[in-house]
């Protein structure tokens, strides 16, 4: 029998005690790691322990991979209708939205994220995402393919079986809901590995699970390290993921990865709006967001008085205890927080101006300022390099053709942003931006309904809306002759 | 505010509260000038159920109890004399009149423009939708005794089939409310976008029959409500409890005033407002192949409106030699004895291989024997009495026009004396294509089995009616069953079963059973109107030309 970890909020944002369990969660118990390895959770707000959890290991996910394989042949895939599988779904997202709180404390107090915002960012879309995929899991269908009077042919989606999934540290419950509901809803059984950095609220979910009575070994939650196939993080990870995914069984890979993406200010934008979305661009979630519009490219007209402006607001910007009245809080890791000062060193080395911001807070824990570099030439690692910090590059344009042909000049391709008053420059723009996502007069729009993913190195596959259906589903073709002689 | 009634129901020792009046704007109001009266009649008994008035002047306590198991004829004859019977209140609920339709349709058209429609999202719809499908499962039982006490079926298959079945079909909907999506089309990858919009339809008028109350509400509410559209709903003059009952649920899951709003009424009254009506979108139907006739009139009349039409069917199942007979049969008997009958799909023609004729009807006539119609309470029962006076006197001059035009009665045909519009399972035979019970829709458990030669003579007695809802076939040649399931004319064809339907697949007619598809996701289709935008963003128009 594994522990259990206590915390006692006393915050302005939230009171009372959450206990969650910190075993490996397999077929639908909470254990220790076969060789009891154990993990310790820092705290990002001042670098100490919040507890240990239980680490997994290769024997673990061998195990949980035979429990998930029997929960898929006898009580979940195509053991469970769809009608069942959806309302599991929807009383995971019913008992999850009962626990909110609980689950918006334990995320800042895991992540460093302010409260609020796991709130009305990161829960809100969780539960969107439940209940959007609650809603898919009996409509999966195939289709009818007429081919000839004398046979019939048709498609099955089946599940795909076992999956793995892989998920980030920067919006630990989200990227939870976004991975295991559309896979559930499928019929699928998963063996989920949450960030080491970040396991806390995947524990807390996994109680709910099965106070929801989902089948045990329907989802099974390894905790640990190593990556050991559905992914959400840097591009390079991700690489090796494919990487042996090829080596092994050939077995489907989704990746959402990194980006730098593009934020195009047109001379014609309302500049105020401009910098309110910019802003939210570079720092909603401390700049831990791949879809961050770290690029900043402003028309020379405008250029001083967007600078002007967006230096204003990022003043603004309020930063500190995530319990307390903040924008932003502190970066998730000593380990992200020593990568976010490097790329910041190296801008100062390779001449760009650090206009504002550009230190670390003097402070016990992962504190970097909001950050914005001018003078920036396009080889710097700052303008080409995925930083995941609050740290933002502006670069001058002068033609729209000189704009978008900076803007699609990088390896990455996850989103882009363009803001003008004239629609036909806005929708010319937007379209010719290489991205997944393309956002008009606004940044950082998810909805559970529109798919998300990337173009060129920001991944393989998309996630939400009907679009990530595909990524759990295996078609099979029926053919059926009922009159062909051979 | 009209007040609610009581009605006891001895079965249980349990009451059962019915609201009172009309439904609009989340509230039950008295009838703007209506002085019709609607008597809702309990078909087991014959007597008058209750009394649920829209005139708060008029009494408003009824004692209902004729829910005591009242299967023998000693029963029900002692029932009809006792205190009890003289105690119950035989009294009537108003009619909704073409004013109070006005008035509905105007708090329909004023939540679709404020609370509903684009007004809200569509994971909002969806979180109604589930919560109303929670609050009608909480209520299955209460709502199953109620409709059986009105519609005659039984309390178990209206709670676990009718009611089961709603419930699922609410949650199905809830799931597409945030998933109505449009097309972009490419038209010019350099100047030029266009997308489609699927907006709700607006506000629309459903009529819906008596042999489903419940399910054919939820099959209407469930989609349009998904979709965004508001509705005006007018449940059959037989059977108006149950929507009366569920509107009490409208507004406890939290729907915004006007989205729902109910009015019981005649179909020559109310029906005709509602399809006639200036101000409504579209008009759904499921009923009589005359009266959707009437309503497609009507709605071409005024503002061609949308319609959807779900009607009537005599629909067939073949029998072929290589079938499982045992299993066969079985279907076939659900087919036609299914809710006494009274089912627009129910098979009501069978024709068999000639092979094989003899040892199926023999199969058949034990599985038709083997079902007891009796009372909705009584746990034995499985099917109750049909629905009313008319429709059981509809059925009986059916039976005896197929006795005078020569067929041959091999099961049933016989009235039971006694209380209650009850008819045995009834089977002829030797029945001719001219027949009126081979043409006709009985609507009632009576079944007509012909025979033939070939697949080739069997498809064509099949397809010979006008009708084109259900077919059912049966044949263990994998072959025979793809060609002959191609070669039926019908909506929906059923192989090596019947009649079974599921949320999730699409349910309509051809030919004249039927305009539109109901369930699926094609249902979707039917309220929802389609718009392009075409949008330029760099075309410069060359003028003039």
């Amino acid at each position: 029998m594994s522990g259990t970890f206590t915390h006692d909020f006393k915050t302005p944002a939230f009171k009372g005690k959450v206990s969650i369990p910190t075993g490996l969660f397999i077929g639908g118990k909470f254990v220790d790691g076969k060789k009891g390895e154990t993990w310790d959770v820092i705290n990002p707000t001042n670098g100490k322990k919040i507890t240990s959890v239980a680490s997994g290991t290769v024997e673990d996910v061998d195990y949980a991979v035979k429990v998930a394989q029997k929960a898929f042949d006898e009580t979940w895939g195509l053991k469970c209708p769809g009608n069942q599988r959806s309302k599991y779904l929807n009383k995971i997202a019913d008992l999850m939205e009962e626990h909110l709180d609980e689950f918006c404390a334990l995320e800042a107090l895991n992540t460093g994220k302010p409260f609020s915002w796991a709130k009305k960012g990161d829960m809100d879309m969780a539960l969107d995402t439940f209940r959007y995929y609650a809603g898919w899991a009996d409509k999966i269908s195939g289709k009818v393919i007429e081919t000839s009077e004398d046979k019939l042919s048709y498609t099955r989606h089946e599940p795909i079986g076992v999956v793995a999934q892989i998920i980030a540290w920067n919006f630990p419950i989200m990227l939870l809901a976004w991975k295991v509901a559309p896979a559930l809803a499928c019929g699928n059984v998963i063996i989920l590995k949450p960030s080491e950095f970040t396991p806390l609220t995947a524990l807390l979910f996994a109680k709910l699970a099965n106070d929801a009575g989902v089948p045990p070994g329907v989802i099974n939650i390894i905790n640990g390290t190593g990556p050991k196939i559905a992914f959400t993080g840097s591009t390079l990870t991700g690489r090796k993921i494919m990487q042996s995914a090829g080596k092994s069984n050939l077995k489907n890979v989704t990746l959402e990865l990194g980006g730098k993406s593009p934020n195009i200010i047109m001379d014609d934008a309302d500049i105020d709006q401009a910098v309110d979305w910019t802003a939210h661009g570079v720092y909603w979630n401390m700049g831990q967001a791949c879809c961050a519009g770290t690029r900043i490219f402003v028309h020379e007209k405008v250029y001083d008085q967007f600078l002007k402006k967006f230096t204003e607001k990022t003043k603004k910007v309020r930063m500190g205890d995530p319990f307390g009245d903040v924008d932003i809080g502190a970066l998730v890791s000593n380990q992200q927080f020593e990568r976010v000062l490097d790329y910041i060193d190296s801008g100062k080395k390779e001449g760009a101006t650090v206009h504002l911001g550009g230190e670390a807070l003097k402070k016990d824990g992962f504190w970097v300022e909001p950050t914005i570099f001018t003078d920036v030439t396009p080889d710097m690692k700052i303008v080409q390099e995925e930083i995941f910090g609050p740290v933002g590059v502006i670069i001058k344009f002068k033609d729209d053709e000189d704009a978008i042909r900076q803007a699609n000049d990088t390896t990455y391709g996850l989103a882009a942003a363009v803001f003008s008053k004239n629609v036909d420059r806005a929708l010319q723009t937007a379209h010719r931006l290489n991205a997944g996502t393309a956002w008009v007069n606004c940044v950082n729009q998810l909805h559970a309904q529109v798919p998300f993913g990337g173009f060129k190195q920001s991944g393989i596959g998309r996630e939400l809306g009907e679009y990530a259906l595909e990524n759990y589903t295996a078609i099979k073709a029926v053919h059926v002759n009922f009159g062909h002689k051979i | 505010m009209a007040s609610p009634v009581e009605i006891s129901v001895a079965a249980t020792g349990k009451k059962l509260t019915v609201p009172t009046g009309l439904f609009i704007n989340n509230e039950f109001v008295p009838s703007v000038d209506s002085q019709e009266k609607i008597h809702c009649v309990n078909p087991a008994t014959e007597e008058t159920l209750c009394s649920v008035v829209a005139d708060p002047t008029e009494p408003r306590t009824a004692t209902f109890v004729g829910s005591r198991a009242l299967n023998s004829v000693r029963m029900r004859a002692e029932w009809a004399g006792s205190e009890l019977a003289r105690r119950a209140a035989i009294l009537a609920r108003r009619s909704g009149s073409a004013k109070d339709i006005d008035v509905a349709v105007a708090a329909a058209r004023k939540a679709f423009a404020t609370t509903w429609g684009k007004n809200v999202t569509g994971l909002e719809r969806s979180r109604l939708l589930n919560k109303l499908a929670d609050l009608m499962e909480r209520d299955a039982q209460q709502l199953a005794e109620l409709e059986s006490l009105n519609n005659g079926k039984p309390v178990k298959i209206a709670r676990d089939f009718d009611i089961g079945d709603s419930v699922a079909c609410l949650r199905y909907y809830a799931g597409f409310a945030d998933k109505i999506v449009g097309q972009t089309i490419e038209v010019d990858n350099k100047t030029k976008v266009a997308f489609t919009r699927h907006d709700p339809i607006g506000v629309c008028g459903q009529i819906i029959p008596w042999n489903y109350p419940i399910q054919m509400w939820a099959w209407k509410v469930a989609p349009a409500l998904a979709c965004g559209c508001t509705i005006v709903m007018k449940p059959s003059e037989f059977t108006p409890l149950t929507a009366l009952k569920l509107s009490e649920l409208i507004v406890e899951a939290g729907f915004p005033p006007g989205v729902v709003n109910t009015i019981p009424s005649l179909g020559s009254v109310g029906g005709a407002a509602l399809s006639s009506h200036m101000d409504v979108d579209k008009v759904a139907f499921t009923g009589s192949t005359v009266t959707g006739r009437k309503i497609m009139e009507a709605a071409a009349k005024s503002n061609i409106k949308k319609v959807s039409l779900e009607l009537g069917g005599k629909s067939p199942q073949l029998i072929f030699e290589s079938a499982d007979l045992e299993e066969a049969s079985k279907w076939a008997a659900l087919g036609i004895l299914y809710n006494t009958g009274q089912d627009c799909t129910a098979g009501s023609r069978v024709y068999v291989q000639e092979s094989v004729y003899d040892a199926f009807l023999e199969k058949l006539v034990e599985k038709a024997n083997a079902l007891t119609i009796g009372h909705g309470f009584d746990e034995k029962s499985g099917g109750g009495p049909v629905v009313s006076k008319v429709q059981y006197d509809k059925i009986w001059s059916y039976i005896e026009s197929g006795k005078q035009e020569g067929a041959k009665c091999i099961l049933g045909g016989e009235k039971r004396s006694g209380k209650g519009y009850f008819v045995d399972p009834t089977i002829f035979t030797d029945v001719k294509p001219d027949m009126k019970i081979v043409k006709d829709e009985i609507f009632g458990p009576v079944l007509s089995v012909g025979r033939f030669k070939t697949e080739e003579e069997g498809i064509k007695l099949a397809n010979d009616t006008s009708y084109g809802l259900g077919a059912g076939l049966h044949s263990n040649d994998a072959s025979q069953c793809m060609r002959v399931s191609q070669a039926l004319e019908a909506g929906t064809v059923w192989v090596n079963q019947y009649n079974l339907l599921y949320n999730n697949v699409p349910f309509g007619g051809k030919k004249q059973s039927g305009i539109g598809r109901e369930l699926g996701s094609y249902a979707l289709e039917e309220y929802t109107s389609v718009k392009a935008i075409h949008w330029n963003y760099g075309e410069k128009l060359d003028w003039p030309l």
